[in-house]
């Protein structure tokens, strides 16, 4: 215990020194080659786009929003648009987000946070490591802001 | 000896104290998974220490999801039980009941007490948030701010004027700033608390003066899986009892999420000098349970 004692206390501080080296490197620190890599490159996103989709139909929080839907050129966007954000060689060129979700019906906070849901149980059965899923999900989180209507 | 069981039922874990919002999955309600944090010791969701600026629970407005929790820790020469309940609204406003019994064990014979005397506390809490997104918002600086309070009653009132203690209940109030680092995997916390609390309030409030007292504390989590994050605290507190002297508290933890609904959360928390004992190196062990 008295070993457990010493430790504590300097390990806390340590704990909260790197959370300061964090702030220093920013909120979003862009995502990068090894974590495009880590996704597989292209092959591997439009992979775990099929699983994505999958899951988003039989999802019943997301299927209304997607059962309608071009199933294979949500998912090729979808691709082009993970692609980009993670760094990758692709560029989005469907609508901007606000646009593309006006037709649909009300998106809430509980909607979204139910696709995330759905993306990460794809991406763990795809075996993409958690810290790389988080640098994607930094990336496409702030679009909440445009799908919420 | 109990601690050093539960030390071991740790598997040797550096854990500590509770903590934890791990915040990326998500809920069955409209919340990502652990992203109301865990219940601190004072019924508020934070970590295990401090209170952290989201709100607790998994209601996304449609439906009311209260969370219960149990809490155990156990020093050298002292427990502490606690339990009560917490609900958040619209991911806006959280309201808590805890109650906390701090058994003295063979310290209150020594006293003069009884053996195992207990001061028994109830805690009401309550709390805002304020501004910003600690979990969605990954493209601003601005974290999630949250203001709140701590009604705190302690049911010895004549021992604690006797100790030198100048009430036998108080409200702490405080304001919270958290940030989920996500491309980092990292949640931070500050919080700053102002309060005439003597040991969180066991030991009564005010002392060698009556003044609030504005104290830092301060969160890290790391979040190593959906399921699992690591993390340190600190807490400072007061010293404003003649009789005895306080330390500042550290705590480490592991949490562990398994479901959206339950977290368990275990910590090593140094928690020092209390009453006439030093060294207090304590377990913690935390279990919350989401409806």
């Amino acid at each position: 215990m008295s070993h457990l004692s010493r430790l504590a206390k300097p390990m806390a501080t340590v704990c909260l020194a790197l959370s300061l080296a964090t702030f220093l490197t920013g909120p979003a620190a862009k995502a990068d080659e090894a974590t495009f890599q880590a996704f597989g490159g292209k092959a591997g996103l439009q992979s775990l786009m099929e699983d994505f989709m999958t899951n988003l139909l039989a999802d019943p929080r997301t299927r209304p929003f997607f059962e309608k839907a071009n199933q294979t050129r949500v998912k090729a966007q979808l691709v082009d648009q993970f692609c980009q954000a993670l760094g990758g060689p692709c560029q989005y060129k469907g609508l901007d987000m606000k646009s593309a979700h006006q037709g649909l019906p009300s998106i809430t906070r509980e909607h979204f946070n139910a696709l995330v849901e759905d993306l990460q149980d794809a991406m763990d059965k795809h075996k993409v490591p958690f810290s790389a899923q988080n640098k994607l999900l930094a990336e496409l989180a702030p679009l909440h802001r445009d799908i919420e209507h | 000896m109990k601690s050093q069981l539960l030390i071991a039922l740790l598997g040797g874990l550096m854990a500590c104290s509770l903590p934890a919002v791990a915040a990326s999955d998500i809920g069955a309600g409209g919340k990502l998974t652990a992203t109301g944090g865990v219940t601190q010791l004072e019924g508020a969701a934070g970590g295990g220490l401090t209170p952290w600026a989201l709100i607790g629970g998994y209601d996304t407005g449609d439906q009311i999801r209260p969370n219960a929790f149990y809490t155990r820790v156990q020093s050298g020469s002292y427990h502490l039980n606690a339990y009560g309940a917490m609900v958040g609204l619209y991911d806006r406003v959280e309201l808590s009941f805890a109650r906390q019994s701090f058994d003295t064990e063979d310290v209150g014979g020594l006293l003069g007490l009884g053996k195992g005397y207990t001061f028994n506390q109830n805690i009401v809490g309550a709390k805002v948030r304020v501004a910003g997104d600690a979990i969605l918002d990954q493209d601003s600086w601005l974290p999630q701010i949250a203001v709140g309070l701590q009604y705190k009653h302690n049911d010895r009132g004549a021992v604690l004027r006797a100790i030198g203690a100048r009430h036998d209940s108080g409200t702490d109030f405080y304001i919270s700033a958290t940030k989920l680092f996500l491309a980092q995997s990292l949640l931070v916390d500050g919080t700053v608390r102002f309060t005439k609390a003597n040991q969180i309030g066991i030991l009564g409030f005010g002392g060698k003066d009556d003044d609030y007292h504005v104290e830092p504390e301060g969160s890290v989590a790391y979040l190593l899986s959906r399921n699992f994050l690591v993390g340190a605290e600190y807490r400072k507190k007061p010293d404003n009892l003649a009789i005895a002297h306080e330390d500042d508290w550290y705590d480490l933890f592991v949490a562990w999420v398994p479901t959206k609904n339950v977290s368990l959360t275990l910590a090593f928390a140094p928690l020092g000098n209390i009453v006439i004992r030093d060294h207090q190196n304590a377990a913690y062990l935390s279990l919350q349970v989401g409806f």
